[in-house]
Order: structure tokens, then sequence, then C-alpha cells
């Protein structure tokens, strides 16, 4: 196992960063933390680099605990903290030339893999980093990660600020990467990425809400999901599709709205009811519920919870 | 070793590629030494003097000679009464008037006492003191070769002598003293702006994660700033001796190797600054306030310590700059050797250390 996490809190002053979390990777497996915004992956990933020491619980990597075996630990560690850290007024080769000399290797020794991700901004070898698209900013902070082969690599939020194209051609490469036998260890607000990983962990709040394989994720038999579109005045509509009986749950995506219905004869009240409200150029049909869904529902009801036993 | 070499590249690719770093380092300690050296020196030269010569006998020509052609005083005419003195002090056209009483020969040789009146213009007053002073020393001057021919029968010669720098020079104190400004200065700021930029980048984390040591990031980072700030100490000496003609009396070799041992210690409170903020903006704050104002107020480089009220005096003895004034002033202007400036040296040694020790203790290998 890779990644041991035992009951891990770790508080911020006011804020309560991770409360009681616990996981476990397996070797070699590509493992996904998916959770907006402060849900505290960062806090997590900190602690796990040995940058910071949780208030409470355990946890080692590889084996090594990360209060004692700290300098084991960064040896076997690729670490892509959230800002790309470069350094802007190095060119490309520099940075990584940097990089693989702080871990006491050349480019020349490990170049087989970094290759695929590398052969990308080589062209630009010269080029300040600074200088750099967000995408090839990426690709070469991925490189300089990578450069001393680590056998586990923590990613924070690679792709974030980074254009689709290069979000899938990075995943891509992940893959490719986790074909090494490297462990990673990747987080990422989007909830579309994490039907690539082998297992996802949702968090938030601090809390880890699940974790499971992507394919595993599945809503309750009886649930129906629905996609409502229509030309305009979407919000307005979303409230009141919230305000409707047997509606357990709606969400704006993008321009249309998902709503979760309970069971059969509730989806067909409710369609009558929206079909009563002459909506223009709309449009309500049956869909199958993908990952973003159910995290959606997921993390709903955790906030629901939240609330009620934060007001008892 | 490859690992620490790699990070001193590093370092140097970021000091050589920032035009702003360059000028901080090479340029200030130019200009600051050349602007110093010539503006805020307190020589006077050129003084406008007028004469009021009521005897016009040959020796008090012949004083006003001496006067006039020493290269400090302009002779700006002579007047006729006391009235006009505060004419040509309100017109600006002298600043110190030179006054003969009557029958002035005469009197010197019979009665062995003649006044001579300075009435000087002290609106200015630094400049005044210095004139009267410099007019003083030349009659007194005078009066000393003459004494043998005149033999008088008793005489007193009020002379007074400034050791060490005789003609006053300003240049003399202000080298010295500047250099102890510019490199604790430019090596802690420099220091500290650059560990606290790659916090503020956000560089510093993986730096952080890898297997460097704090130790090795430390002397990594400093290194070469002992390297540049080494050659500005060479270069703000060869431009005191040689554009200002500060003396240099005693060994070369003494003063670099206390040099260098004030470098280091400038760059372990730079260090240390660093550990103690997290961005360019705060280091630069805690350097400029914390550092150079009490240099250059209280470590006697401009206002003496000995006027200060006594808990300033101990304040100024805890000022690195203080101690190592003394150290430059005794080797350049004195020719000390290290047999009197040992003590000054054993306090800035036991400063770098204790510094050293806080910074490596202070620099976090975490983020917290």
């Amino acid at each position: 196992m890779s990644f041991v996490i035992n009951n891990i809190s770790k508080s911020y002053e006011e804020t309560r960063a991770l409360r009681d979390v616990s996981f476990e990777t397996n070797e070699g497996e590509l493992f996904g933390l998916i959770g907006p915004d402060g849900a505290g992956k960062t806090s997590l990933f900190r602690i796990l680099a040995t940058l910071i020491f949780p208030d409470e619980g355990d946890a080692s990597v590889k084996g090594f605990d990360i209060r004692k075996d700290f300098r084991e630990i960064r040896k076997i560690l690729g670490y892509m903290p959230g800002r790309f850290s470069l350094y802007h007024d190095l060119s490309v080769k520099e940075n990584l030339e940097f990089y693989a000399t702080v871990f006491g290797t050349t480019i020349a020794e490990n170049y087989d893999l970094i290759k695929d991700i590398y052969a990308h901004i080589e062209p630009f070898e010269n080029r300040l980093a600074g200088k750099l698209s967000g995408g090839m900013k990426q690709k070469l902070a991925l490189s300089c990660a990578l450069i001393h082969r680590p056998d586990v690599l923590i990613l924070d939020e690679p792709t974030t600020g980074v254009d689709a194209v290069s979000r899938k051609e990075f995943w891509d490469m992940l893959k490719r990467i986790q074909k090494e036998g490297i462990t990673i260890l990747v987080s990422t607000p989007y909830m579309d990425e994490a039907a690539l990983c082998d297992r996802v962990g949702l968090i938030q709040h601090g809390k880890l809400l699940s974790v499971s394989k992507p394919g595993d994720l599945r809503f309750d038999e009886a649930m129906i999901l629905y996609s409502f579109r229509c030309k305009s005045g979407i919000y307005e509509y979303l409230s009141k599709i919230r305000g409707l009986q047997g509606c357990s749950s709606a969400f704006l995506f993008g321009d249309e709205i998902h709503l979760l219905v309970n069971g059969k004869k509730e989806a067909e009240e409710l369609e009558r009811a929206i079909k009563g409200w002459n909506v223009p150029a709309l449009s309500l049909k049956q869909i199958t519920p993908g990952i973003e869904d159910y995290f959606m529902a997921l993390m709903k009801s955790e906030k629901h919870d939240d609330l009620m036993s934060e007001e008892h | 070793m490859k690992r620490f070499l790699g990070f001193v590249r590093k370092e140097f690719r970021h000091i050589f590629r920032d035009p702003r770093t360059l000028g901080i380092l090479f340029g200030l300690p130019v200009v600051m030494i050349v602007l110093f050296g010539y503006v805020v020196s307190s020589d006077v030269k050129d003084i406008r003097i007028a004469i009021l010569d009521h005897s016009k006998d040959p020796t008090s020509r012949e004083i006003v000679r001496k006067i006039t052609s020493s290269g400090y005083f302009i002779y700006a005419g002579d007047l006729q009464s006391e009235k006009e003195i505060a004419e040509v002090f309100e017109s600006g056209e002298a600043k110190i008037v030179l006054m003969f009483g009557q029958d002035f020969e005469t009197r010197i040789k019979t009665e062995s006492t003649a006044s001579i009146r300075l009435v000087a213009d002290a609106s200015d007053a630094n400049s005044a003191q210095l004139a009267v002073n410099y007019a003083q020393a030349i009659i007194s001057s005078y009066f000393l070769s003459k004494s043998e021919e005149i033999s008088l029968p008793w005489q007193i010669n009020v002379k007074s002598r400034m050791m060490y720098n005789e003609e006053l020079s300003g240049v003399y104190m202000v080298v010295p003293g500047l250099m102890a400004l510019i490199l604790i200065l430019i090596s802690a700021l420099m220091t500290s702006v650059t560990i606290a930029r790659e916090k503020e980048f956000g560089t510093m984390e993986p730096l952080l994660a890898s297997p460097l040591k704090a130790i090795e990031i430390i002397l990594g980072k400093v290194t070469p700033y002992v390297l540049l700030s080494f050659v500005n100490a060479v270069t703000i000496i060869l431009l005191g001796v040689f554009v200002f003609h500060v003396p240099l009396v005693g060994s070369i070799a003494l003063l670099l190797a206390e040099s260098m041992l004030y470098i280091t210690l400038s760059l372990s409170i730079g260090v240390f600054i660093s550990a103690v903020s997290n961005t360019q903006q705060s280091a630069m704050m805690i350097s400029m306030f914390g550092l150079m104002l009490p240099t250059i107020l209280i470590s006697g480089f401009i206002f003496p310590i000995e006027n200060m009220p006594t808990i300033l005096q101990w304040f100024s003895a805890l000022m690195p700059v203080r101690w190592f004034i003394i150290i430059i002033k005794g080797i350049m202007l004195k020719g000390t050797g290290l047999a009197f400036v040992w003590k000054e040296t054993l306090i800035l040694l036991g400063m770098t250390l204790f510094f050293i020790l806080m910074a490596v203790r202070r620099f976090k290998t975490r983020l917290e």
C-alpha cells in the first residue's frame, strides 16, 4: 500500500481543514481526490508530502511514517504543488536541470520516463518558463516532479487553469506514468476527471464522503434523473423545480438542470407539473446519471446533514 | 556537492537575469559612496573672506596673504569700517571677516599682545565653525613659524591637532561608515528578499519536499551573495582609496578578512529575517527599518555615540555596524593590527554565530 491515511485531522485557527480522514491507496493505483475549493485536498497532500503535521492521526507513504521518516519520504516522493512551482526567470531546460540536481540525478538518467511529456515542450527548451502557456507550464512542472523517478507522485490540482485539450493530454500522460509502476495521488475540482481514476475519494468540508471505483457509483435503483432545458429564465425554473414535491435534488449543469426524483410515481407527477408551466422550448428527458450527478447528490445530502447537526 | 553547486548556479542565474537585483547589488553601492563622498562631505572649501585691516602693516598683510593662499579661503575684498561687515554678510559676498586692530605689528613687538578678530556668518553654524577653525589654524601656524625670529618673552600657543584626520576630512569618516552600511544593507536585504521570493512564488514548497536539508538551502542561497558582497567591499575600498584618497595604513589582508566576517554576519541576519517573513515586501520592510535606520542613526556612523542617552548607547552596542566601523577605521586610518581590534572582532564573531544558529533553527523545513 503506497499511501495509508489513518484518522487525520487538521485545523487552522478557526477552520477545520480535515476531519478524521482515513483511506488507503493500492500499489500503482491512480487515486483521485475530488472536491470543491477549500475541501481540504491541499492540506491532506501537504501532510503526505511531510510539509505540515496533522493535529491528530497518522499516515505513511510506502511504509515510511510522515513524522519519523520524513527524510525517506522526501527521497521517493514526486510532488507538484497547486501553483506550478517553476522559476519564471529560468528557461525550460534550466528548470528541469535544477530539479534534477536537487535530487542528485541528471536529465539524461531518467529521460525515458519524462520523454513523452517533455517532448511536447522540448522545442521551447530555451524559452523562459514564465513565457510558457498554462498547458506547457503544467507539462514542465510534471516533468520536474518526475525527473528523479519517484515511487509515488502527488499532484495537487494539476489541471486547474489549463485548457480542455491540455487537460485530456495530461490525463493520458498520467495513465502512462502509472504503467511505470508509480502510484499517483491526484486532486481535481473537475468531476469529469473522476472517471479517469482507478478509484476516487470525494472530499468536502474536510470530510471524506466516499471512496469508490468510478464504475461503481450508482444511484438507488428507484431514482430517476431528468435533464431539463429551456430557452430562457433557467434560474427561476431551478428554484421552481426545487419547490416541487418528489424532487429530491436539482442542480444546474451548464445550461441544463439535472433533477433527481425519488420514484416512478413521483416522476409522472413531476413531469405533468412541469409541462403545466408552459416553458418555452422545453426539453425534459430521462438520462443516465454520470459521476457528477452522483457527487452532487452526495454533497447535497452531506451539506444538509451538516446544517442539521450544527443546529442541534 | 553537485547538488549544492547546482543550487548556487541557479541563484547566480536569478541574480544576473534580474536587472533590479543587479542594480541594487552593484549600482547602489557606487552611487551611494560617490554621493556621500562628494556631497555629504563636511569639508568647507573656497570660503569667501573679507579683510578689515586697521593697521595695514607688513605683519597683517602677510597673515592675509597666508590665509588667502591656503586654498580654503577666497579673498572677497577689503572693508573700511565695522558697519560694512553686516552688509557683506547680508549680500553673501563674504562668510567670514578677518579684523586687525590698530598698530598690529607694533603692539606685538612692544606689548606682545595684539588682537585679531574673526567674525563669521553663523547662519550656517557648521561651516562657520569650520571656517573659524581653519583661519585660527593658519594664523597660529604663522606665529609659530615667526616666534623664533620675533622671540617673544612669553607666548601661549593653543594648538589643537586632529589625530588621524589632520584636515578633519569628512570623507575619512564617511567611507568606512558607508562601507559598513552598504555591506549590511545589501547582504541582509538581498538574501532575505531572495528567500522570501521563493516562499512567495511557491517554489519553496517543492524544495522543502525534496531531500535538500535546511542548511543546504541556506548555504545555496547565501554563497553567491558572499562572493558578490566581497566584490562590493573591494570596490568600496578601491573607490575610497583612489577617488577619495582615504589612507589605507593597515594590513589589507586583515581588512579583507574582517570584511568577510562582517559580510557573513550580515548574510546570517538576512537569512534570519527571511525565516520570519513570508513575503518579499515584509522582508524588505524589516531589513530597511530594522537595519538601515538604526545603522544610520545610532551606530556612531553619523552621530557620536558619546552624546547619546545611556539607553541608546546600549542599543548601539547591539549594532554590528558600530563594531565594524571601529575595526575598519582602525585598520585603514590608524594601521592597527588584530591586537587592537580583537575585542571588536570577537563581538562580530559572536554575533555571527548567534545569527547563524538562530537562522538555522528558525528556518523551517516545513511550511508551518
